[in-house]
């Protein structure tokens, strides 16, 4: 039976890992990440969940046990954030490039110095190379969702890649939000058991993560290249297919009274929803503003983006990150490389904002938006601005 | 021993099996001791096995794709995380099989690292999966530097060894920290087996192995690997050497079950360490006194660890 429940996110998600039937959570505590493995470790205590509960001795070693436990063939889940997810950098290259498909729920926070447990996108961006499938939520049941969507994604045979479902740290975590619980054996239909093709196992021997040449590391990173862009038809496939059977759909790009507007803001994650409380009451007082929410950071949705803001004049890109000394903002600067060769492009005005936990208004994202369209108009003498800063 | 045949001519029953799970054609030097360790691992793990492999000598000269010098399952991804993916392993497949997603069949899950891996950069991870007594063979793999990369020293290179870190100079007689007692280390996580072994005793090693492979929860084997590259010898002193080590009384081999110490070779008398050190380029510059020094750590060493041997535990 469906259910609908006021629940915190972090609850929600042990949830989900136990709809989706894991068999190993390997993790390692960290705020704002702790209520997710918590409850996964009561799951299993109780024996809700048949799982092995790895409490591990570092964020390394979680991503690594998690190799080891993919590798087997176990469906395998962890949650980090931070400077967690920075102890993890060089392992999940290792997840990606070895076509291990992990899932990881990521409860974005800020990265040290000064050491902040609250919420902005640093750990995200620092990790947007690494190879992994990553969805970013905008409200709970967003993500409840997309942990589903996740595994049936990761395991599928012509993916077979990790997936990061990244939360904006206490935006996320720690509300206590209305979610849907779709039914479990809809669920146990949506997620077919994990078939790993070509697990270690002494009656099939394999030799994996071999030494890699200079004649054949191209060639395997060129396969890994075209295997997560791939990827893209699956994710679509596996939104739609969730659509139909749970109610819910979701897009790479999502537009918010979008259509026909001339000024267009782009945010990604939670301030997506106070975003659109924005644009609804700018709509009222008549200015021409809507709202382009991006969902999936990876693979990038080229031709969504693309579609989604070519009829705009001005574009203005908020991003929770710095990319230090370079063109400002992560989010900001992929669209504009997106966009650089189109013929009709809005001109895209970069903001960063939110850094840290700070939170941005409605009256804030009012603020963002009438700066935006007065750059775009006048210029700027900066790459990108930041937002709310104290001088 | 009683297990194993050895390659004799075909009327005398053989001493240990000819099946070869590490193939022939990898490309370790002439005389590695790692290589040799490996294959007398291999042939006591036998076939029920799935390999974890640092990055490392090991590593590198087994699997340069496409090529795989390796008949079991092997994996290899990264220099200090070894033990983790084990114990990622020993889990997934522990709940796979209970929860009936795979047919019941007992694996021996093997880790194995060189001393970098072990015990510098892979400690933790190793201490992790040890305290948390996941059923394991960690192999150490020593030859007592980073050969790999070159001959950088390690915390397990020895007193007054030179390496490219560690070099002998004009004020510095080289490697100047004594040698880590790793076995210690591995043997105060309270797990079920410990013990050190050397290719040059290879029924010993093998009955170690088989030993460890066979005890419920975290085992540790510690192997001392003559490298010939790494410690400026001759090619063809590997065995000799090996066996000077422990004559000597500088790596003697031991095994401590659940805490009771066994002093599995016990020579009568120790001959001098300067036997073991004069056949190593690496331990060529040190003087008289610096090998007096060293005969003086040895002895205090394997005194203590007599002292152990001679525990009863209650
Ligand atoms: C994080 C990281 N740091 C450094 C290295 C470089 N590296 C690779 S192997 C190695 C030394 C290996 O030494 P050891 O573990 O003793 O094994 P050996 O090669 O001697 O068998 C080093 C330093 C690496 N691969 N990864
Ligand atoms: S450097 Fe030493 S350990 Fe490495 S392959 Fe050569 S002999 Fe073996
Ligand atoms: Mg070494």
């Amino acid at each position: 039976m469906t259910t609908k429940m006021g629940i915190e996110v972090s609850v929600a998600i042990g949830e989900a890992v136990k709809l989706a039937n894991a068999d190993v959570v390997a993790a390692y505590p960290i705020t704002p990440q702790t209520h997710i493995v918590e409850h996964l470790a009561e799951l299993v205590a109780d024996g809700e969940l048949e799982a092995v509960y790895m409490p591990v001795e570092s964020e390394h070693s979680a991503m690594s046990a998690c190799l080891g436990t993919a590798a087997v063939g176990a469906r395998t889940f962890t949650a980090t954030a931070g400077q967690g997810l920075e102890l993890m950098h060089e392992v999940l290259y290792v997840a990606s490039s070895m076509r291990l498909p992990i899932v990881m729920a990521v409860a974005n926070r800020a990265l040290s110095s000064p050491i902040s447990i609250w919420g902005d996108h640093s750990d995200a961006m620092a990790v947007r190379d690494t190879g992994w499938i990553q969805i970013f939520g905008e409200n709970g049941q967003e993500v409840i969702d997309n942990v589903l969507c996740a595994f049936r994604i990761a395991e599928d045979r012509r993916v077979l890649l990790p997936v990061m479902v990244h939360l904006d740290a206490f935006h996320l975590t720690h509300m206590v939000e209305p979610i849907t619980f779709p039914e479990k054996s809809k669920v146990d239909q949506f997620i077919p058991p994990n078939e790993y093709p070509l697990p270690l196992d002494p009656n099939k021997p394999v030799t994996m993560g071999g030494f890699g040449p200079p004649p054949i590391y191209s060639e395997v990173k060129w396969a890994q290249e075209v295997n997560l862009r791939a990827a893209k038809e699956v994710i679509l496939q596996v939104w739609q297919e969730f659509g139909d059977t749970f109610g819910r759909y979701y897009s790479p790009v999502e537009g918010y009274r979008s259509e026909g507007s001339r000024v267009l803001l782009l945010t990604m994650g939670s301030f997506s929803e106070t975003a659109m409380a924005a644009i609804d009451k700018m709509k009222s007082e008549g200015k021409d503003v809507g709202l382009i929410k991006l969902r999936l950071w990876r693979p990038f949705p080229f031709d969504e983006i693309r579609q989604a803001v070519k009829d705009a004049e001005v574009l203005i890109v908020l991003d929770r990150a710095i990319s230090f000394g370079g063109p400002g903002g992560p989010v900001c600067s992929e669209i504009k490389s997106a966009l650089y060769q189109q013929e009709r492009k809005p001109k895209v005005i970069g903001f960063v904002g939110g850094l840290g936990g700070r939170d941005i208004s409605v009256a804030g994202f009012e603020e963002i938006v009438s700066r935006g369209i007065e750059i775009s108009e006048t210029g700027s003498s900066q790459e990108f601005e930041i937002f709310g800063v104290r001088e | 021993m009683e297990k194993y045949t050895v390659y004799t001519p075909k009327s005398i029953a053989k001493l240990m099996t000819e099946e070869e799970q590490l193939a022939p054609g990898h490309r370790a030097c002439i005389g590695c001791g790692e290589a040799l360790a490996v294959r007398l691992a291999c042939k006591a793990l036998g076939n029920n096995v799935i390999i974890v492999n640092a990055t490392g000598c090991m590593e590198v000269v087994s699997s340069q794709l496409p090529y795989t010098s390796w008949r079991v399952p092997w994996i290899h991804t990264l220099f200090e995380n070894t033990a983790a993916v084990a114990s990622g392993i020993e889990a997934g497949l522990k709940i796979m099989t209970k929860k009936g997603r795979r047919l019941p069949q007992d694996v021996t899950v093997v880790a194995m690292a060189g001393d970098g891996g072990t015990s510098d950069i892979g400690l933790q991870a190793l201490s992790g999966a040890l305290e948390r007594g996941h059923n394991f063979l960690y192999i150490c793999l020593d030859n007592e530097a980073y050969m790999n990369t070159g001959i950088q020293r390690s915390s397990a290179t020895p007193y007054g060894a030179s390496t490219t870190t560690s070099p002998a100079g004009k004020v510095s007689i080289g490697q100047v920290t004594w040698k880590k007692n790793m076995p210690a280390i591995a043997a105060a996580h309270d797990i079920p087996y410990v013990a050190t072994a050397c290719p040059s005793y290879p029924f010993d090693l093998m009955t170690k192995v088989s030993k460890a492979a066979a005890i419920k929860g975290p085992a540790y084997l510690h192997i001392l690997s003559v490298c010939p590259t790494g410690w400026r010898c001759p090619t063809e002193l590997t065995i000799r050497i090996g066996r000077l080590a422990t004559q000597t009384g500088v790596f003697p081999l031991y095994e401590v079950e659940h805490g009771k110490y066994k002093l599995n070779v016990d020579p009568p008398k120790l001959k001098p360490v300067t036997e073991y050190l004069k056949l190593q380029g690496r331990f060529r510059h040190l003087s008289e006194d610096a090998i007096n020094e060293i005969q003086q750590r040895v002895n205090e060493e394997y005194a203590k660890l007599k002292e152990q041997v001679s525990l009863k535990l209650s």
